[in-house]
């Protein structure tokens, strides 16, 4: 089956209805993507495709076939995923940091500028066991900021 | 989802008629669409069918639509593209309003209105403003299409007329003659699992649902009909406790979700003109 991840054409053999959360943390090494819950709850596992957050605990394969899907690796490799990414990190915005990969994918989509509403919507399906949230909500407000040039 | 899916097995088809087809043949196949449902049941093993057909790439059920006056919302259409349709903004906002507060935008962006529809689980958010908005699901097997009034479809706790050859192709909803109103009660906004929700229509239509407060989606026609007799809202209310049979569950108490059903409709009627 053929998939974009992050770009680059990956052809993976695995059953259809596996986990896109294990095809790619397994089939293809990409183990940024974390698995919290596994069932739809948390949005650790959150991943693009098409551009679209999905929880890829509860995405099966055939549903990214032909497609392209985008993980942190991939993210972090964008400017406003760095942006993100560096955020995060100066703004206590992760701790154990299970939930900061979904955490940035989930934001990844924001318009720089975006309001505290809009970032609390765009997070709402995106757990954290650490922090409290308002330094992630502190983080991406930040990173929105300076990646106005995206 | 069991570690091994090799259990498992996905059909494909390329279209809804190939998709009919299979199912004709096959009546055992169950249909998957955003997997919301269907994967957290894999997961905890509370779903034990293990041959899937999957309708995620069929066009056909796609699509919002008006045509003489009725609404039509395609059953695959996803909460985010509801949330963001000026049609449906227009038509049916408590609609608009329900599927914002379905999950978060990850739930949102993959869940379909005809999955939570199939779903029938009594804590669905969309079922209220579908029986208030006096919706007509369509349903089609490889033979044709027939209709079906949304306060027939269900007969019991997750059950409905749906026959396994069908599939849910559409939702469609006529014009509406009143204020919308929709409320949710949960735990936490996003994400949480409904405690009660109510939506309601009022106009030259009066119409007052309720979710979560019995084994299907209840219309609470005795209470619209003193409501619209004039009556006072303690006599509305007194009628309600008479047509909805909430019970406990790791959720809440059957005697709270009474209370707030009671409450709810007293905001109703004092929100709306
Ligand atoms: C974290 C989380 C939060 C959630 N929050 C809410 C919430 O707040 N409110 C709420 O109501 N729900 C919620 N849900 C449940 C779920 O998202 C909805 O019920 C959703 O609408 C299901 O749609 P789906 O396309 O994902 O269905 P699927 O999981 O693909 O399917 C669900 C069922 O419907 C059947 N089916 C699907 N489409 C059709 C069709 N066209 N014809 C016939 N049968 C069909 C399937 O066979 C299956 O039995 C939540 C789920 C998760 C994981
Ligand atoms: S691991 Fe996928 S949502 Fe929690
Ligand atoms: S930093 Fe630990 S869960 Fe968020």
């Amino acid at each position: 089956m053929k998939l974009t991840v992050n770009g680059k054409t990956r052809t993976v053999t695995a059953h259809p209805m596996k986990r896109l959360l294990d095809v790619l943390r397994e089939d293809c090494g990409l183990t940024g993507t974390k698995e919290g819950c596994g069932e739809g709850e948390c949005g650790a596992c959150t991943v693009l495709i098409d551009g679209v957050a999905v929880d890829s605990c509860i995405v099966p394969l055939a549903h990214a076939e032909g497609r392209k899907v985008i993980t942190i690796e991939g993210a972090t490799a964008t400017r406003t995923g760095k942006a993100l990414q560096d955020a995060f990190v100066v703004h206590g915005g992760a701790q154990c940091g299970i939930c900061t990969p979904g955490m940035i994918l989930a934001a990844a989509r924001l318009k720089p500028g975006a309001s505290e509403h809009d970032i609390k919507v765009a997070l709402a399906g995106n757990l954290c066991r650490c922090t409290g949230y308002p330094a992630i909500f502190r983080s991406v407000k930040s990173a929105l900021k300076r990646g106005r040039a995206r | 989802m069991p570690a091994n899916p090799t259990s498992l097995s996905l059909e494909r088809p390329a279209s809804l008629k190939a998709a009919l087809s299979m199912l004709a043949a096959d009546p055992a196949l169950t249909p998957i669409a955003g997997c919301t449902d269907v994967y957290v049941g894999l997961q905890f093993g509370t779903l034990t069918e293990r041959r899937f057909i999957d309708l995620w790439d069929l066009k056909e059920l796609r699509g919002i639509s008006v045509d003489r006056d009725v609404l039509r919302i395609g059953a695959l259409t996803t909460y985010t593209a509801i949330i963001q349709s000026t049609i449906v903004q227009k038509r049916l906002p408590m609609l608009v309003a329900a599927s914002r507060e379905v999950g978060g935008a990850q739930i949102q962006n993959r869940g379909t209105l005809g999955g939570n529809v199939a779903n029938a689980s009594p804590a669905g958010d969309t079922l209220p403003v579908l029986a208030a908005a006096n919706a007509r699901i369509v349903l089609r097997n490889h033979k044709g299409t027939r209709t079906v009034a949304f306060d027939s479809f269900y007969t019991g706790y997750r059950k409905s007329v749906r026959q396994p050859d069908e599939l849910i192709v559409a939702i469609e909803m006529p014009r509406i003659d009143g204020q919308q109103w929709w409320r949710k009660v949960g735990t936490r906004r996003a994400q949480a699992i409904s405690k009660i929700m109510m939506a309601a229509v009022r106009g030259r239509d009066l119409r007052i649902a309720f979710g979560s407060v019995a084994p299907t989606v209840v219309l609470a026609a005795k209470a619209a009909a003193v409501l619209r007799g004039g009556g006072s809202i303690a006599d509305a209310q007194a009628a309600l406790e008479t047509e909805i049979a909430p019970i406990d569950d790791v959720r809440s108490t059957g005697e709270y979700r009474m209370k707030v059903a009671a409450n709810l409709l007293a905001q109703f009627w004092n929100e709306t003109r």
